[in-house]
């Protein structure tokens, strides 16, 4: 196989764009995290954000990725930044909207008990809402780190590096195993985040529900 | 903890509650609540009787009239510090899922700042003195638990900043009836050593009538009535106090004694020994209702050996009836504010 061959060849190059890749999803997601989580919380608190809030992250998701590198560009120039702020820009739905609906998701009672045994506002939120929420808003990030690993291959196409150097070189010289030596890798990593935020996710949770 | 004299813990003032569009959840309640007892306000989903309850630690603010606790207007108090000096129970789902028992005990103590061996020792005292052994319960979280052991937690952790006024909003609605006799029972026990001052919601006129000193009868908002159980039960001051209370007030107070209760020794008379006969356990409601069923104005009590124990007769049904209020109140205490105009 090609592909194979060709990974052997060139390990030290792979490894290099693979670590590059992963290091601009990653901080798309933080990013994308620090931004939402706070978003989230305000859409939650007050009704009137919640419309302009979801209009707004909407956009960063509707808008075609390779679009919106495109309107980057004029802006931030060629390379990492634009590619890191369109990589964010569709990071930031899923995890807005879960912390949206996992701060929703509280029983009422819940945090009128809270409130009925003397807790201020923010301890209420560090205390009670945050913890019963964060299986919900992992569960975002895990969403925006898939997506953000698999946005990042575009990256590429602005001269941000990543996986996607080895893919559009495939596709520009008809090289399937090329292309595949930068797809197949991108596939492992999108893989191997869901399952190790899926798996912190489900540790978190077991306190609440197993036996 | 003074038993001599009363004293006012909570006193409502002509507070009213209304909200936004207008809706009168409250009208005009004034209520002395009496250090050490357990007042039991009852009526129907919008009564307005868990607006009153939550008016006490400010949850609701009142739209006018005032509230004074332990002789302080409660809206001069910030309400996060008052809050933390009254403790508060709801129905099960009040306990915080993420945390286990012993976190969720020493959450009031926790933000009052006590030091964490301090907060230990009163999480083991508590879950103790409602009957879970600490080193079994301790570190379980609530899902682990039944029905009836979250609520015991729920009240632990209610008595954990050792308040002297508790709030209780429907703690044992959504228990099976077994269970909530236990917990009734359990209740009135941690009370009589306890001599907290307890404000307790439910629409159950059941409920209100076996754990209260005094009932407060709620309707639309307004102060119906307030009493003792059986001064409500014998004479509902209202037709909507009647209504609550039911056709068969006299049959729910008998309900409420033993045979024990009413007692007395055998007669001339040698009892019938193949006739019915009633346990000196059972409720004197069994025991009226057995006497009518096979028409005699008295019936033989035996012990739940079966040996006997000496007789019950209807006119020591009216007696107990009457002798029941005694018995159930401390001495002194004074009568309510009576119906609202």
């Amino acid at each position: 196989m090609g592909v194979l061959s060709y990974m052997a060849e060139h390990p030290g190059h792979i490894l290099a764009l693979t670590r590059a890749h992963l290091w601009i999803s990653l901080l798309a997601t933080g990013i994308g995290t620090v931004l939402s989580i706070p978003l989230g919380v305000l859409v939650h608190r007050v009704p009137a954000t919640r419309a302009p809030a979801l209009a707004l992250v909407n956009a960063g998701q509707t808008i075609p990725s390779l679009a919106l590198l495109g309107l980057m560009l004029p802006v931030f120039g060629i390379g990492f930044t634009s590619a890191l702020l369109a990589i964010t820009a569709r990071a930031l739905l899923p995890i807005l909207l879960n912390t949206y609906a996992g701060l929703l998701s509280i029983p009422r009672s819940t945090i009128e008990a809270a409130r009925g045994m003397g807790m201020t506002d923010p301890q209420i939120l560090w205390r009670v809402e945050f913890p019963l929420a964060l299986p919900v808003i992992l569960a975002g990030i895990r969403t925006a780190l898939v997506i953000s690993i698999g946005v990042a291959t575009l990256a590429a196409y602005i001269g941000a590096g990543g996986l996607g150097d080895l893919i559009f070189q495939g596709i520009a010289m008809v090289d399937a195993p090329l292309l595949l030596a930068g797809a197949i890798p991108t596939a492992i990593l999108a893989f191997a985040a869901d399952g190790l935020v899926g798996w912190i996710e489900r540790r978190l949770m077991r306190p609440m529900t197993s036996g | 903890m003074s038993c001599s004299s009363p004293t006012i813990a909570i006193t409502l003032d002509r507070v009213s509650k209304v909200y936004p569009g207008g809706h009168v959840a409250v009208r005009d309640v004034t209520l002395n609540i009496q250090t050490g007892e357990v007042l039991v306000l009852v009526g129907t989903s919008g009564s307005g009787k868990t607006t009153t309850m939550k008016m006490i630690n400010r949850l609701v603010e009142p739209t006018s009239g005032s509230i004074r606790v332990g002789g302080e207007d409660i809206s001069k108090i910030n309400p996060i510090q008052l809050r933390r000096s009254i403790g508060y129970v709801i129905q099960e789902i009040g306990l915080f899922p993420h945390m286990t028992v012993a976190k969720n005990i020493a959450l009031v103590p926790s933000l009052k700042g006590w030091p964490k061996p301090r907060q230990n020792e009163r999480v083991a005292e508590l879950l103790e003195l409602v009957g879970l052994p600490p080193d079994q319960y301790a570190k379980k979280h609530p899902h682990q638990l039944s029905g009836g052991q979250k609520q015991r937690v729920g009240v632990a952790r209610a008595l954990a900043g050792d308040p002297d006024i508790l709030l209780m909003d429907e703690p044992f609605g959504a228990l099976d009836p077994i269970t909530r006799g236990q917990l009734h029972e359990e209740f009135l026990k941690l009370q009589r050593r306890l001599r907290k001052t307890i404000v307790f919601v439910t629409h159950d006129m059941l409920e209100a009538i076996r754990l209260a000193e005094r009932i407060a009868v709620m309707d639309g908002g307004v102060l119906e009535q307030v009493g003792t159980p059986r001064e409500v039960l014998a004479h509902p001051a209202t037709r909507r106090v009647a209504d609550l209370v039911g056709a068969d007030a006299t049959l729910k107070l008998l309900g409420l004694c033993t045979v024990e209760q009413a007692l007395e020794a055998l007669g001339a008379e040698s009892p019938d020994a193949l006739g019915p006969v009633i346990r000196s356990g059972d409720s004197l409601k069994d025991a009226l209702l057995t006497m009518v069923a096979c028409g005699r104005a008295s019936l033989p009590v035996v012990n739940v050996d079966g040996t006997l124990r000496g007789r019950v007769t209807l006119q020591g049904l009216q007696t107990a009836l009457a002798g029941q209020e005694k018995d159930r109140r401390p001495q002194g205490a004074a009568r309510g504010q009576g119906t609202h105009a």
